[in-house]
């Protein structure tokens, strides 16, 4: 242990410890600019410089990397010290004069006037000041070494090598994390045009999927942290104030025991790019619903506002209805909600742009309260609703000038002619599809399916929320397409007749069901492997099997295999069965 | 109702699981598809319910065609029970060949319970093979009476 001195205050630190460190501990401040916990100390900015008490006087040294030693004396607030900084961040100001950091550093010290003049004076607000933080943790705690800085003096500069894209580069953000004037920025990579905010996964390894998302928390993706490939890293867990990022954490498997099941897993959309004639995935400037729903949202990519590729504002927007839907070749359903979304879009787009707005349609499905005065005040606003289908979306343009400009190809059929409407950007409202999961589901649980795919509920009309088995429920999207105010409803109304069943207390148990006569069974145990629900056991005093009548469902195939028919199936016994056919073969 | 020779109408009997099968056949007539009359219905619980001595008793009882119709396979509301119904099938099919029945004359059958159209398919196509393999007359002598 070694013992110091700082501003009067002796204290015993560790050796090794810097004198920056050791003030830490004191809670003394001290400014600094190319210093970072994470980092090896730099020396580049001389911000720290403290005053060391020497046998004949006294050293400025900067406190970030000396280290502490035996009987050192330092004083963080002598005048000396004070005119020291007072001079760097002159000296810094002079180049830099509008970087916020250091002009709050400026106004700390008692700054008001910079004497020099600088040929390399950068009036930016977020200007590069060579701390070189972004360097050193790309270096020593990324490993990656994507970045360097090359030249000398006040000629150098932080490059990517060979002043290319940088191959090294992970997108970390690390670097964009650890800068002081935020020159280094962090931005998603390019993905057919689009930000990768559209892909709606994770694009780093520390993430949010959204930043409106509940719960607002970030998430690590194992597959991209540095640190589960090379152990080092962690800039995350160090960043974090409260301590709440623990890389140790593995997956839980809890098991619960349950009575009921409410299946709400929702849906997936339809991917476009199947179908060739409109574009998807191909051209600029085509979009879905989900992604333009994106792109609308004031945390998206674009803040809100709505753009092309280029950067510009679309002069006029294509909607087109029905991607998928109403379709013999893919989805003979309607998806309900598209109607409403697209002349949701049509309204934002009008009011956020000069752009003109056309909807494709091949009936306005207006069904809910208020939405058919919502679509006559978009037809008032300006919206052109044409009904027909859109043949295809080509790219037009017949000089340079108009490159980039698509043309939407579409059969109007109020007017009873073909039209072709040049726009800058094609809207398609994709279909509600059933999960891509939901035959694993379905096994899982023993659902059944309708023939679109979704979960079928017990009765189309007076049961829309229970399935066949009891207490087994579905709610939502996967039950079939609907829009928030019939999920709310659906999934009330699911949640209602599962509670009511808890608060009744006691489960009723179906008279249909199976029951062996003791006198009669042989002990044979032939039914016992063939119940799906583990119903019998065979009983070892009595040597014979019991049908535990609160498990068993009534299915009737132990009554079927029984040698000894001594299994009564009730409701649907031998003798009852036997009546029947004698009943109908007697006509 | 048999008539002549010649106008034969199969009599068919037709055990049908509750949950899908029936449901699907429920469905048809509730779409008002046009569906034999020939098919008579006994619904149980599941097709695993079916004994085969039931397909026997309905066969000596004046039955042309026996129908066995359960969910699809990995959709049984029980689990398995219609795997069971199957493995009973290719027996009970094995057996009536000895005794000179036509293997035919049995069907399993898997439709779900949206399968209305396929419900209509089956018991018409049904018919029509039966009708064409003619009446079976397999008890002679006075007719049995219930058990």
């Amino acid at each position: 242990m070694i013992s110091l001195t700082i501003d009067g205050v002796t204290t015993q630190v560790q050796e090794g410890t810097s004198i920056l460190q050791a003030a830490k501990l004191l809670d003394i401040k001290i400014p600094t600019l190319c210093y970072h916990p994470l980092l090896r100390p730099f020396g580049a900015c001389r911000m720290c410089l403290v005053q060391l008490e020497r046998k004949a006087g006294y050293e400025l040294v900067t406190s970030c990397n000396t280290p502490a030693g035996d009987g050192m004396v330092v004083i963080s607030n002598s005048q000396h010290v004070l005119d020291a900084r007072r001079l760097v961040l002159e000296l810094l100001l002079a180049r830099w004069p509008n970087v916020p950091v250091l002009r709050k550093m400026a106004e700390e010290v008692g700054l008001t006037q910079v004497r020099f003049p600088s040929a390399n004076r950068d009036e930016a607000e977020d200007a590069c000041i060579l701390c070189l933080r972004c360097v050193r943790i790309c270096e020593e705690v990324v490993g990656a070494c994507a970045i360097g800085y090359e030249d000398r003096g006040t000629q150098r500069r932080v490059v990517t090598p060979f002043n290319q894209e940088s191959e090294a580069c992970i997108a970390c953000g690390a670097c964009a994390h650890v800068c002081p004037t935020h020159h280094m920025k962090f931005e998603g990579e390019d993905y057919r045009g689009k930000p990768a905010e559209f892909l709606l996964g994770p694009n780093t390894a520390v993430y949010m999927p959204t930043a409106q998302g509940v719960p607002k928390v970030p998430s690590i993706d194992r597959e991209a942290c540095i640190h589960f490939k090379t152990g080092a890293c962690l800039t995350c867990e160090a960043a974090c104030e409260p301590g709440a990022i623990n890389h140790e954490m593995q997956d839980e498997e809890i098991e619960v025991d349950v009575g009921q099941v409410l299946v709400a897993t929702g849906y997936d959309v339809f991917d476009p790019t199947p179908m060739a004639q409109y574009g998807y995935g191909r051209l600029d400037n085509i979009y879905t619903g989900l992604e333009l729903e994106r792109m609308l949202n004031s945390t998206g990519p674009t803040g809100g506002r709505v753009l092309l590729k280029n950067g510009k504002p679309p002069r006029a927007v294509a909607i087109v209805h029905c991607i998928g839907s109403r379709d013999e070749n893919y989805h003979r359903y309607c998806s309900r909600v598209c109607c409403m979304y697209a002349l949701k879009f049509a309204h934002l787009i009008k009011e956020r742009t000069e752009a003109e707005v056309y909807n494709f349609y091949i009936d306005i499905r207006a069904f809910g309260k208020g939405y058919e005065e919502f679509y006559s005040r978009v037809l008032d606003e300006g919206a052109n609703v044409i009904r027909g289908k859109v043949a295809e979306v080509v790219q037009a343009g017949w000089s340079k000038r108009e490159e980039g400009t698509l043309l939407v190809r579409c059969e109007d059929t109020l007017i009873g002619r073909f039209r072709e409407i040049p726009v800058d950007m094609v809207v398609l409202c994709n279909a509600i599809e059933p999960r891509r999961d939901v035959a694993q589901v379905a096994r899982l649980f023993g659902l059944s399916r309708s023939p679109d795919g979704f979960f079928l509920e017990r009765h189309p009309k007076l049961d829309p929320v229970a399935t066949t088995t009891d207490g087994l429920f579905v709610a939502g999207c996967a039950q079939g397409p609907k829009d928030i105010p019939d999920v709310v409803a659906q999934a009330s109304a699911a949640a209602a007749r599962m509670l009511a069943t808890i608060s009744k207390g006691v489960v009723e148990i179906d008279p249909v069901r199976a029951e062996i006569n003791e006198d009669l069974c042989s002990g044979c145990r032939t039914c016992i492997p063939l119940c799906p629900y583990s119903a019998i056991s065979y009983l070892e005093d009595k040597k014979v099997s019991q049908v535990n009548s609160t498990l068993c469902k009534g299915c009737g195939t132990c009554v079927a295999a029984c040698p000894s028919s001594s299994i009564t199936g009730y409701g649907f016994s031998d003798e009852q069965i036997d009546a029947e056919l004698v009943g109908l073969l007697s006509l | 109702m048999k008539t002549n020779e010649n106008n034969f109408e199969p009599h068919i009997i037709a055990f049908m699981c509750n949950w899908c099968s029936y449901t699907g056949a429920d469905l048809a007539g509730v779409s008002r598809l046009k569906s034999p009359p020939n098919i008579r219905v006994i619904r149980v619980m599941c097709s695993g319910r079916v004994d085969p001595s039931f397909v026997l008793r309905a066969f000596q009882l004046g039955a042309d065609g026996v129908l066995i119709a359960g969910c699809h396979p990995g959709d049984c509301h029980y689990q398995e029970g219609n795997f069971k119904a199957l493995r009973r099938t290719v027996l009970l099919r094995k057996m009536l060949r000895q005794f000179g029945v036509e293997p035919e004359r049995v069907r399993l059958e898997w439709i779900s319970a949206s399968e209305a159209e396929r419900s209509r398919d089956v018991t018409t196509q049904f018919t029509e093979q039966i009708r064409q393999l003619g009446p079976l007359r397999l008890a002679v002598g006075p007719q049995p009476v219930a058990v």
